[in-house]
């Protein structure tokens, strides 16, 4: 029973960090609308600089001030961040939002290790909180209790803040409809870089109240973000209150999900969230969201099968590729194999996201799940290479099955972060159920068979496969339950009207992609020899979205063009530089701002341009009564 | 800036060669019109005329739009929505877009900025003399009021921006004979307190109350211009633009 107690108390410590973070991002989303994934880059920043300045300051005013002016600087920061980058997209699609600021997280991940040394840190203990207090015969850190009390102060003082400041009103007025808020005459610009500097000296400060508590690591932002979207889920986003509960809530779960399922203590976590998306789709705290902004894909050029040429043009393209290894060096064809496995997860990807407009986060999960399928079937049930080959992705199947009847309930950032959140959900189990996954060793020694061993005749399968994955998902583009799928995605109250069941196509959608993400996961398993948990982590699942982002993500065809592009050239960035993920960030960061249609998107433009007299008359009629209503 | 003094035109607003825009659709076509100081306009059209987007191209809310808006001889046609309405250009949406999270006193407080030479200056105490209504429930959430109050809390929100001069979109629209009366009242008070005031209307009788001058706008172009009385002595104008 004591020891329940203690428990109890660590978990609320705990919460007291998250729930600033959680709130810091709650609130920059109720204004900006823009769901901030470097949070948890300003969350490790804020760590980071208070080490420093409780390092140099001196005394107890020191390390105290030391942490405030950790979040202050990292204010400041987020400031700069907001004027120099987030201005320029307030109104792009979520998905643009979401990626530029994973872009900063990647930069800033780099940059941590450049300055502070990849090494953790382990920070000062707090002045006149070192010891710990005794309760019910069992000792808690006076720390943690300084942490408990400071959640509900935090949670008041931003209450005050927002009721009563005209500052705070202004926020929950911009919250619900800024354009009216400017017509009042109020500047946006400011109001929204205040907003967005608060909500960040909270994830700074949540950091540097981390440093008694915990070593501080470049690894936590990632931690952190995915915790703090899935408290966010759970308390609906923009609902401080909602951050506040779910924080504790989460918390606790964690505290005692080590208690119930020492090896998969997140499963509790997820058996929550998924139930409360269940009753109540927004959060415990959070409204139903407005109509939901454009969805990515849509375009206003029409999309059309390819022309007799073009599928000759194609067809050339592959027979090409398919001799590649009369002249290609075994080196070459493993590089040329790993980009056509991706180039099949890519287009997986784009039927989710353009297709479909769903942009998922977390779609390595299923990339990965294939990668295990057929390492379990190849190693546990001794399966041979082509029949492992076919049970893989169905673990892929079935786990898109699974995650996507809950994720298809959302929409917009709701599902984006829900994505994420499996996926990272899936990580978990595959790095700590390590009787089963090997964990961090993952699985070795899965071969191909004899006939496909060599690089060459990988290659030949590699091409087969993903050729014949990526010609089916483009059949489906152009058949009946595709132009569904574009209906749910253009407007999803027309597609119900006229008798599409949205749920179902999304989730049908969601299968195929799960499914065919599968299949590249699993003959990446092969090419390999071996599968690890960073097969369906988050860096794998952003690559995916650069890769059709990099395409052009308004065409059919993009996703195939961004993976041969981006994978030949994050491999060989690799072997150029040690700050791969500073120049990958900065990449991404640049793309969503200055390129944002990608190759293909651009080709067709130029094409369209010089086509003038080319009949657009359809799509532009279309545009004008979407205007006129 | 300038004082609420009006310049050489003698006009407080001075809109010429107005056209707007959403995306590829054409909506309005050179649309003119002039307001003198503390005159009330009204501004008449069917529905779907552009009245609203006439209103929404003033204050900037229309990304697209070419042509010359001057507001006390000053052309604040590539100001954003902010500035040109921190100049005392007041503008209270059709919709009303009422904050229905936000109390009555707080409605007012976002909209409150600092008093402004020549215009009539607006607190609380004073809205709730010209809207006794709200009054009565200072406290209570946006959201729920009945469209009446709404509508003029939505007008007494502009008002705390101490405006010289407030477009007024459809201001009796779905509210009860009892209520248009009183709004009718209220913006004969505003105008009395100097205000200039354009208020577009698809409902005559309502404009004819308390108009001095109209302009009647149908499909995107101005297509009358004169006083009341001109109106009433061209039943055929009436016919062919309102809907009676």
């Amino acid at each position: 029973m004591e020891f329940l107690v203690v428990q109890f108390l660590t978990g609320l410590a705990s919460a007291a960090s998250l729930f600033l973070v959680a709130s810091g991002l709650s609130i920059i989303f109720g204004v900006t609308r823009i769901v901030n994934f470097a949070h948890g880059a300003f969350y490790m920043l804020g760590a980071y600089l208070a080490y420093t300045l409780t390092e140099r300051l001196e005394g107890a005013f020191g390390f105290w001030g030391g942490l405030v002016l950790a979040g202050l600087a990292v204010a400041a920061l987020g400031a700069l961040l907001e004027i120099v980058l987030l201005r320029r997209i307030y109104r792009a699609p979520e998905l643009f939002q979401l990626l530029a600021t994973f872009g900063v997280t990647l930069m800033v991940q780099d940059l941590v290790v450049v300055i502070w040394g990849p090494e953790d840190l382990v920070g000062r203990r707090a002045p006149g909180l070192r010891g710990a207090v005794e309760v019910f015969g069992q000792m808690v850190p006076s720390y943690d209790l300084f942490l408990i009390a400071l959640g509900p102060v935090v949670l008041g003082l931003l209450w005050l803040v927002f009721k009563r400041t005209r500052w705070g009103v202004l926020v929950r007025a911009a919250t619900q409809d800024r354009d009216m808020v400017a017509a009042l005459g109020v500047n946006q610009k400011w109001l929204f870089t205040s907003v967005f500097a608060l909500g960040v000296f909270l994830a700074g400060l949540g950091g540097a109240l981390q440093i008694p508590r915990d070593a501080v690591s470049h690894a936590m932002d990632l931690r952190v973000i995915v915790e703090v979207f899935v408290v966010v889920v759970i308390g609906g986003l923009g609902s401080v209150f909602g951050a506040f509960v779910a924080a504790i809530v989460v918390s606790e779960l964690n505290a005692f999900g080590i208690l119930v399922m020492p090896k998969i203590s997140l499963v509790l976590v997820f058996l929550v969230m998924a139930a409360v998306l269940v009753v109540r789709p927004w959060g415990l705290f959070g409204k139903p969201e407005g109509p939901a902004r454009q969805a990515p894909g849509v375009s206003i050029r029409p999309w059309r099968p390819f022309s007799p040429g073009e599928r000759i043009a194609v067809a050339a393209g592959v027979a090409l590729a398919a001799l590649l290894p009369l002249v290609a060096g075994d080196y070459a064809l493993t590089v040329g194999s790993e980009i056509i496995i991706f180039a099949l997860f890519a287009a997986s990807l784009h039927f989710l996201m353009t297709v479909g407009g769903l942009a998922s986060f977390g779609h390595a999960a299923y990339f990965g799940l294939g990668a295990y399928g057929a390492a379990f079937a190849a190693k546990a049930a001794g399966l041979p290479m082509e029949a492992a080959l076919l049970a893989g992705p169905l673990l892929g199947l079935a786990g898109a099955a699974l995650f996507g009847w809950f994720c298809v309930r959302l929409s917009g950032v709701y599902f984006a972060m829900l994505t994420l959140a499996f996926a990272q959900i899936t990580w978990s189990v595959a790095f700590q159920w390590v009787e089963v996954t090997g964990g961090d060793n993952g699985i070795l020694g899965v071969w191909p068979s004899p006939w496909a061993a060599g690089p060459r005749g990988f290659y030949w399968l590699a091409l087969a496969v993903s050729a014949a994955g990526i010609a089916a998902l483009r059949v489906l583009v152009f058949s009946p339950f595709g132009y569904g799928l574009r209906a749910t995605r253009d407007s999803v109250l027309r597609a119900e009207a006229i008798g599409i069941d949205r749920g179902r196509v999304q989730w049908t959608a969601f299968v195929i992609a799960g499914t065919f993400a599968g299949v590249a996961g699993a003959l990446f398993a092969f090419l390999k020899g071996s599968v690890f948990p960073e097969n369906l982590a988050i860096p794998t699942s952003v690559d995916g979205l650069v890769m059709v982002l990099l395409g052009g993500i308004e065409t059919v065809s993009g996703a195939v063009v961004g993976a041969l592009v981006y994978k030949a050239l994050a491999i060989w960035l690799m072997s150029q530089t040690e700050l791969s993920k500073l120049v990958l960030g900065a990449v991404i960061v640049v793309l969503v701002v200055a390129f944002p249609k990608g190759i293909v998107g651009s080709v067709e433009e130029l094409r369209a341009r010089r086509n003038r007299s080319e009949p657009n008359g359809a799509a532009f009629g279309a545009a004008k009564m979407e205007a006129a209503e | 800036m300038t004082t609420g003094a009006t310049t050489t035109t003698g006009m407080k607003l001075s809109v010429s060669g107005l056209n707007s825009y959403y995306g590829p659709a054409h909506i309005l076509f050179d649309v003119g019109l002039e307001v003198g100081a503390g005159e009330v306009v009204a501004l008449l059209g069917r529905n779907g005329a552009g009245k609203s987007t006439t209103f929404r191209s003033i204050v900037g809310l229309v990304a697209e739009r070419r042509g010359r808006i001057l507001f006390e001889g000053e052309d604040v046609s590539a100001l954003p929505t902010h500035e040109i309405v921190r100049r005392g250009l007041g503008y209270v949406p059709e919709d009303r877009r009422i904050f229905t999270e936000l109390t009555v006193e707080e409605n007012f407080l976002v909209g409150r900025q600092p008093p402004r030479a020549g215009a009539p200056t607006w607190t609380p105490e004073k809205l709730y003399a010209l809207f006794p209504n709200l009054g009565e429930m200072r406290s209570r959430l946006g959201g729920r009021m009945s469209g009446g109050e709404q509508q003029m809390l939505t007008i007494g929100r502009t008002l705390m921006g101490n405006p010289s001069l407030v477009l007024l979109d459809e201001p009796s629209e779905g509210l009860a004979p009892k209520i248009v009366e009183q709004m009718a009242d209220a913006i004969l008070a505003m105008k009395r307190e100097g205000l200039s005031i354009v208020l577009s209307e698809q409902n005559l009788h309502f404009a004819r109350l308390i108009s001095d001058r109209a302009y009647i706008i149908e499909k995107g172009r101005i297509r009358f211009s004169g006083s009341m009385a001109e109106l009433e002595a061209n039943p055929e104008v009436r016919d062919a633009y309102l809907a009676v």
